[in-house]
């Protein structure tokens, strides 16, 4: 019987730890105006100093406290999330496939792109190479990633936005080559491909395959995704290798209309994205390692670590812009998992 | 009047098994049906399409072949950390005993990593393997690693309360009876355990075959060579693809569901042969 | 067994074995655990502490760590118990009673435990998703269940469902129901015999299946990465705070989080260990008790 009673009085207790907790998980100041910004993996440092930024601008503005929560994850994964019923008042994700999918399940208007300055892309980055200290293997360009004994650490363009970024960067060099063709092309990439030792599922695991395993002698990566390695895993570890031509990517930025209308932040997101081109925000895009639109109140130091090459855009012919490219190249059947099915 | 149960004088069948079907109903039952309405979808042939192409198949290969062999091992090695554990003395046996446990609380994506780090080129296990030549991260191999971590504590969990049952007096009488400890063991000990290793064995291939986590960040994920089903999920996931996700997921849960109920079947008349004995 | 035979000449007493055979036995049991976990779980220390036990306490104290420990513990607090509350009945219908279609009903039980977790975070995305079947009803009424502490807590009792259940019922049906049927008979109540008879005897598979519960139900990370939609601070639980540490390369943070619930799995075993040392008694006497398997 007693022992009864002691179960009891534990029963209780995990009650009350419960009730406890509850408590204490209930958003603080419910009364207070939130956004949430769903984005893609790299942008994390990058929405940090921004956020804080915001939030104090619109302080001094209005008077008003607000917060900026942030959701990161795969860009595709996000861009489901927000499908399938995650709240968000903006995305920010890595391309604009994910964003036109977001607008054909009716979350926002499917011409979103001509909402906002410069096709809602208020920075860019390009795909750049990076190589052990010294580059010891010598890698320059594209077209050193196919030799024999160069490892290339990429993720899979399956799942990852970056990694189709990389993908077509490499396409399309292939196709500028003297007597470029398309099949010259896919075989380029499916040589590259064969260097390739790990598919991870994402960006960041490509960059933790690289630096920190040790594996590979060429990371393909984000311009800013190179630079902040550098910073996190030691500048006298690795070099950034810029190829002679590369991609213009756009990370596009979009307002949630259909949530913003439940949640009643529209004046707020909408000030949120058009903060973003603010020369106060441009000069923390080009801090980040970014592209910024506006370079005019950017620090010069920043600005001269991201040079000046050939970049090609999504919109080209030889793309035909993302639907286009998706359909070709990464649905299933397409140049990617012919390659894969060739090589066996 | 055809009876679905055997009278008892136990009272409370009726509220319990009700509570119990409601609750598995709920939880289990409907969101699992929702699975299949949603891979019916694609029809029988786009259903037998999407479960069927080259690159589907090498990873059902990889990850029924991987579990296999990750189950094989730990039905043997479960075991003898089970008898081990029971049967003998030694400093530590607390510490191996609840380390037993460590695969179900660390999270899957921790054992990932961890193991990750120790088995890549430069890690602590990895380099070692390196010097001889042999590659465990990023292969084949690295898949057989996680699922070994993942499913070790259902095989040891599953010998160690029988043996704790096991009662000596079996084995003093056999040896009594003049058997040499070997035929003890081949004709008394194993037949009795041989039950929970079939047991062990299984729970430890089905919780193997659904493995996710622990398994991307040390498998290479290369398509027809290291990619594991539950990647391919994903990558369907990430293409919008909802349906194909759905009809490969089915295809996974029908051969768990298999393969559970035979062993349940299998206990079940083992424990009635048992108990009629 | 009658005298002494000189100490030497002794054989190994007939239910052991050999003494060199019993340390081989030990030896290849230890250096497999050593390999394959006490390994990973130094990897994981020795990366938490890799910056100093400063970085470590700041990791362990930074305030969105500890929300998501909260978040945790909730998560546990609800799952763990809804699944203990099915255990029990589910047992007493499965051990104590012959009915057709057992067989089906424990493996439908068993389920669980290979549904890869992306699969049990798809299907209630599937359900509850604003795309799903019942999603844009909940949504039309302001209930969110995936992408919200709800979807986790569902999620989380999904992938721990089993184990309460599956401690239970072999145990159960190994006690038999004599006791039962004489507490019955002897003019108690169901409720009573329950309380009174079953349960005592069962208490430490009960006890054993909360904790395996627990422990998973606090480390899952694939089923609630999916309905999660990782908003930090707000629907992150231990194991995605771990992931997103180390997606942005902070890599002792990250560890020192996982050794927290590494600690977990210690904290199961020294709870564990004592019960089984203050009551050691009574379990050997519930394994012989009359009644049992015979």
């Amino acid at each position: 019987m007693e022992r009864n009673s002691r179960m009891g009085g534990r029963f209780r207790n995990w009650i009350a730890a419960a009730v406890v907790a509850l408590g204490a998980l209930s958003p603080a100041g419910a009364g207070a105006q939130a956004l949430l910004n769903v984005s893609y993996d790299p942008t994390r440092e990058l929405y940090e100093a921004i956020n804080k930024a915001f939030v104090a601008d619109w302080k001094a503005k209005t008077g008003q406290t607000i917060t900026v929560n942030q959701a990161h994850g795969g860009s595709g994964a996000q861009a489901r999330a927000v499908i399938d019923g995650l709240e968000a008042d903006v995305v920010t994700l890595a391309l604009a496939y994910d964003l036109d999918v977001i607008a054909a399940r009716g979350l926002f208007p499917a011409d979103w792109q001509k909402r906002l300055p410069q096709n809602s892309t208020p920075y860019t980055s390009t795909i750049v190479f990076l190589v052990k200290k010294g580059n010891p293997k010598a890698i320059k360009d594209w077209g050193d990633l196919t030799r024999a004994g160069v490892q290339v650490i990429t993720p899979n363009p399956k799942t990852s936005g970056g990694a189709r970024w990389n993908y077509l960067a490499a396409w399309a060099w292939a196709l500028k080559q003297p007597g470029g063709t398309e099949a010259k092309a896919k075989a380029f990439v499916q040589a590259l491909y064969k260097n390739v030792p790990v598919l991870d599922t994402g960006a960041r695991g490509s960059t933790v395959t690289f630096a920190q395993r040790g594996l590979g002698d060429v990371l393909l990566a984000w311009e800013n995704e190179a630079f902040l390695a550098l910073d996190e895993f030691g500048k006298d570890k690795f070099d950034i290798v810029v190829p002679s031509f590369s991609i213009l990517a756009e990370p596009p930025v979009a307002l949630v209309d259909k949530n913003v209308d439940k949640h009643k932040t529209r004046v707020l997101a909408e000030a949120y994205l058009n903060f973003l081109y603010t020369p106060a925000a441009q000069k923390i895009i080009a801090s980040k390692h970014y592209r910024p639109r506006d370079t005019a109140a950017a620090n010069p130091a920043d600005l001269a670590l991201l040079p000046k090459l050939d970049l090609i855009a999504i919109d080209d012919p030889v793309f035909g812009g993302w639907a286009k490219a998706q359909a070709t190249h990464f649905a299933d059947g397409g140049v990617f998992d012919q390659i894969y099915a060739g090589a066996r | 009047m055809f009876a679905l149960r055997r009278p008892s004088v136990l009272p409370g069948f009726g509220p319990t098994l009700g509570f119990a079907l409601f609750y598995l109903s709920l939880i289990v039952l409907i969101p699992l049906a929702g699975l299949f309405f949603k891979s019916a979808e694609l029809g029988w042939e786009g259903f037998v399409r999407a479960v069927s192409t080259p690159r589907v198949l090498a990873s059902f290969r990889l990850t029924f072949g991987a579990a296999f062999l990750a189950a094989l091992l730990n039905a043997f090695v479960g075991f003898l950390v089970a008898w081990v554990l029971t049967r003998y003395r030694f400093p530590g046996r607390r510490v191996i005993d609840g380390l037993v446990d460590l695969p179900f609380a660390l999270p899957t994506a921790v054992a990932g990593i961890a193991l990750a780090t120790l088995y890549a080129p430069n890690g602590w296990i990895g380099s070692i393997l390196d010097k001889v030549g042999i590659k465990v991260a990023y292969t084949p191999a690295g898949v057989w690693v996680a699922l070994v971590f993942i499913s070790l504590p259902f095989v040891v969990r599953t010998i160690q309360p029988v043996l704790q049952d096991l009662e000596p007096e079996i084995e003093e009488a056999s040896a009594s009876l003049g058997a040499r400890r070997w035929q003890t063991w081949l004709y008394v000990i194993i037949p009795v355990l041989l039950p929970a290793m079939i047991t062990g064995f299984s729970l430890a291939f089905a919780r193997a075959l659904g493995e996710y986590g622990s398994v991307i960040f040390i498998a290479g994920n290369l398509p027809f060579r290291s990619e594991i089903v539950p990647l391919l999920i994903f990558v369907q996931l990430e293409q919008y693809n909802y349906a194909g996700a759905a009809a490969i997921a089915t295809v996974m849960l029908m051969a768990s569901f298999i393969l559970l109920l035979i062993i349940n079947v299998l206990q079940r008349w083992t424990a009635r042969r048992h108990g009629a004995d | 067994m009658g005298q002494a035979t000189p100490r030497l000449l002794r054989p190994p007493p007939p239910t052991t074995e050999p003494f060199a055979v019993k340390w081989a036995l030990i030896g290849t049991a230890v250096l497999f655990m050593l390999l394959f976990l006490v390994m990973p779980l130094a990897a994981v220390l020795s990366e938490a502490f890799s910056r100093g036990i400063g970085t470590y306490w700041a990791a362990i104290t930074d305030p969105y760590t500890l929300k998501s420990v909260r978040l945790t513990l909730l998560v546990a607090a609800i799952s763990v118990p809804l699944n203990v509350a099915f255990g029990m009945t589910a047992a007493w219908a499965i051990a104590k009673f012959e009915f057709v279609g057992k067989s089906v009903l424990i493996t439908l039980i068993d389920l669980p435990f290979s549904v890869s977790p992306v699969i049990a975070g798809l299907i209630y995305v599937l359900m509850f998703g604003a795309q799903g079947w019942i999603g844009p009803w909940l949504i039309d009424h302001d209930i969110r269940i995936v992408f919200a502490v709800p979807g986790l807590i569902v999620a989380t009792t999904f992938v721990t469902f089993p184990f309460v259940a599956r401690e239970m019922i072999p145990l159960m049906q190994d006690q038999g129901t004599d006791e039962e049927e004489a507490a019955i008979l002897l003019g108690a109540s169901g409720w009573q015999t329950f309380w009174r008879v079953t349960l005592p005897n069962a208490k430490w598979a009960l006890l054993y299946g909360v904790l395996l519960c627990n422990a998973r139900a606090m480390g899952e990370f694939g089923a609630v990465a999916v309905v999660s939609g990782h908003v930090r601070g707000v629907t992150t639980t231990m194991p995605l705070q771990i992931e997103m540490l180390y997606n942005e390369y902070k890599f002792a943070a990250s560890f020192a989080v996982a050794s927290l619930l590494a600690l977990l799995a210690v904290v199961t075993l020294v709870v564990k260990a004592t019960l089984e040392w203050r009551f050691g008694e009574e379990l050997a006497a519930v394994h012989r008790a009359p009644g049992g398997k015979v």
